[in-house]
């Protein structure tokens, strides 16, 4: 039954924006979006390979700059008399240096540290985003530091016979944000479903019976880090080219947080799980905001966030797949009570 | 001692190890033969898994070194040598408990049918047809390895709940997906009973039939008679026997090293009286 939910909320959010007009609603859904497109990035770390990437929002910041940087021109001078103009250019073209940015990016991260794995990639990716958000604030020839980049161009799409069009409504960035969302998830699904998926699995469960069938887990790990980042890369870009001024906030540790609690309460390794978790945590400040005080605000938060993760330990989507497996079990036992239904038993603890 | 001969798959030459004071491994030297059974036995501690970790790259010996097909394994990583066509099973069961039969042997068999074209990428993203043949012909192969070993009945089902004996069947399965020349088994058979051994050696002949050399570790010893073309015995990380199995069953070395001095001294003076 779970995997009815993406092209259900495909259908549910390509419909939405017909039904709704406030902008204050519009905004927080395109908003949710591009970090539900940060948490399913995230999800091919941490929830395919299970390595926790502590500094994703680093791929998202940068994607962020180098996309406003490409629009916006810069003019930086470097050691050695060095000197570095650039004129600005297509919105568009900034889009795609973001995704090969950050790819890049993720793939030096990957080699450097799947060397070592687990709590020294979790601390290698925290001070990779650290040092990436002190550069944003301190190059300020390049950057303009805490002082922002603004008026940032929207994102601009060749259309054919109309010719280029800037996205400049709620309506159209809304719209580009669910394209690439669907993007990301068929090319998340196609990965995991391919042998690469396979090598990947092999790895997170059993590491050394996958080395000793031949699964290269330095090259696996390193190709799902590269994925991972240019996908977050692309969603720093579209936050760039809609919001149209980005500062080295972008960069702040409580994105990451954000992502992290989205995956692991939708159900980390799952595919429909960062869109679960992601609507959720994305929509419920918008949810809990006319109902409540601020402060109170977060504690609920906090509250239904600590609920989902004690009642569904492995998250929601993982939950409603062993709900399925059970009435399905109790339907085939009703059916015919003969010998499946002990073994059926055992299996479901 | 054996000379390395032509027709030798694999060459451990002179192979120590040590951790820290501890000598696991003192001074191994043989040569498996292409295309045969070789066991490798010894009591509890002798050593036996050390080689095996050792030939198939998860540790590194601290002296000599092991060829394979004559290339060199010393540099090479675990994932390198399964790829060279060294495969290995493991002494502690070893599945993807999580995933079915099925997609154990699939995830094996991540390089089956494995091209390096530039259109293979986009066979991965794309569903082309091309993509789709290698899918069913990846599939297809998996049937095939699960029923050669057995378990087509259990296919659906998740590896962590199969019983102990089901589970070394899946381990082999997930080897041969390898496609290997030479098998590597730590101790296949702990945990199955009579008929499931029998079985199991019936699987190791066909797959030794179809051109795979085997290297054999194990402790039952009829098994290792019935099955073994020649016999490796070691005891305190040495070599003290080598040869097929009817000359390791009467060798006064081989019964010392598992039942003490006396027990060897009274079966040399019954066979002498024999």
């Amino acid at each position: 039954m779970t995997r009815f939910i993406a092209p259900l909320f495909l259908v549910v959010f390509a419909l939405l924006p017909l039904g709704l007009t406030d902008p204050y609603l519009l905004n927080a859904l395109i908003i949710t979006g591009i970090l539900t497109i940060c948490a399913m990035s995230l999800n091919l770390l941490l929830g395919f390979t299970g390595q926790l990437s502590l500094g994703h929002v680093a791929f998202f910041g940068i994607g962020a700059y180098v996309s406003a940087l490409t629009a916006l021109g810069f003019d930086v001078s470097l050691p050695f008399g060095l000197r570095v103009t650039h004129e600005g250019g297509s919105p568009l073209l900034g889009f795609v240096l973001a995704i090969v940015l950050t790819g890049l990016c993720g793939y030096l991260i990957g080699r450097l540290s799947f060397r070592v794995r687990g709590a020294y990639f979790v601390i290698v990716t925290i001070s990779f985003a650290e040092v990436v958000r002190l550069v944003a604030l301190n190059w300020v020839e390049l950057t303009q530091g805490p002082l922002a980049l603004t008026a940032i161009p929207n994102m601009v799409l060749p259309v054919p016979s109309i010719g280029d069009v800037a996205l400049r409504s709620k309506m159209q960035n809304y719209y580009l944000v669910l394209a690439v969302g669907v993007a990301s998830y068929l090319l998340i699904a196609r990965l995991v479903a391919s042998r690469f998926g396979r090598a990947m699995r092999g790895l997170k469960e059993n590491e050394s019976l996958a080395l000793s069938l031949g699964i290269n887990a330095t090259r696996t790990l390193t190709v799902a880090a590269t994925v991972s980042a240019a996908m977050a890369g692309a969603a720093g870009s579209l936050y760039a080219h809609y919001i149209r001024i980005i500062d080295p906030d972008v960069f702040l540790f409580s994105y990451t947080v954000t992502m992290v609690i989205m995956v692991v309460s939708g159900g980390k390794g799952t595919l429909a799980g960062p869109l679960v978790g992601g609507i959720i945590f994305g929509l419920l400040p918008v949810a809990l905001r006319p109902v409540m005080a601020p402060e109170a605000q977060w504690i609920v938060y906090g509250a239904i966030l600590i609920a989902i993760l004690f009642l569904m330990p492995r998250g929601i989507v993982p939950a409603l797949e062993g709900l399925g497996e059970r009435i399905a079990a109790r339907r085939k036992a009703g059916d015919k009570p003969t010998d499946a239904m002990p073994a059926k038993m055992g299996a479901n603890p | 001692m054996s000379t390395t001969s032509s027709s030798a798959i694999l060459n451990v030459e002179h192979v120590g190890m040590k951790f820290g004071g501890l000598t696991a491994i003192a001074d191994l030297h043989f040569d498996v033969h292409e295309g045969e059974i070789l066991s490798l036995i010894g009591p509890n501690g002798a050593g036996k898994t050390t080689a095996f970790n050792i030939m198939t790259g998860f540790l590194k010996p601290t002296q000599g070194r092991v060829l394979f097909r004559g290339r060199d394994l010393s540099q090479t990583r675990p994932n390198e040598i399964a790829r060279l066509g060294l495969a290995r099973t493991f002494q502690r069961t070893s599945v993807f408990a999580d995933d079915s039969v099925r997609d154990n042997v699939l995830i094996g068999l991540h390089r089956f049918g494995d091209d390096t074209r530039a259109t293979a990428l986009l066979d991965r993203l794309f569903p082309t047809p091309a993509a789709r043949r290698a899918e069913n012909a990846v599939r297809e192969r998996a049937e095939a390895i699960i029923d050669m070993v057995g378990l087509s009945a259990r296919a659906g089902d998740k590896a962590g709940s199969l019983s102990y004996g089901e589970q070394r069947l899946v381990g082999f399965a997930l080897a041969l997906a390898v496609e290997p020349k030479m098998l590597l088994l730590d101790e296949p058979v702990s945990g199955m009973n009579a008929s499931e051994t029998q079985g199991f050696v019936r699987l190791i002949r066909k797959v030794r039939d179809e051109g795979v050399t085997i290297l054999l570790v194990e402790h039952d010893m009829p098994m290792v008679m019935e099955v073994s073309d020649r016999i490796v015995c070691l005891n305190y990380g040495r070599l003290i026997a080598e040869g097929p199995p009817e000359a390791i069953r009467t060798d006064p070395k081989v019964i010392e090293a598992y039942l003490g001095k006396s027990a060897a001294k009274l079966e040399q003076r019954e066979v002498a009286h024999a």
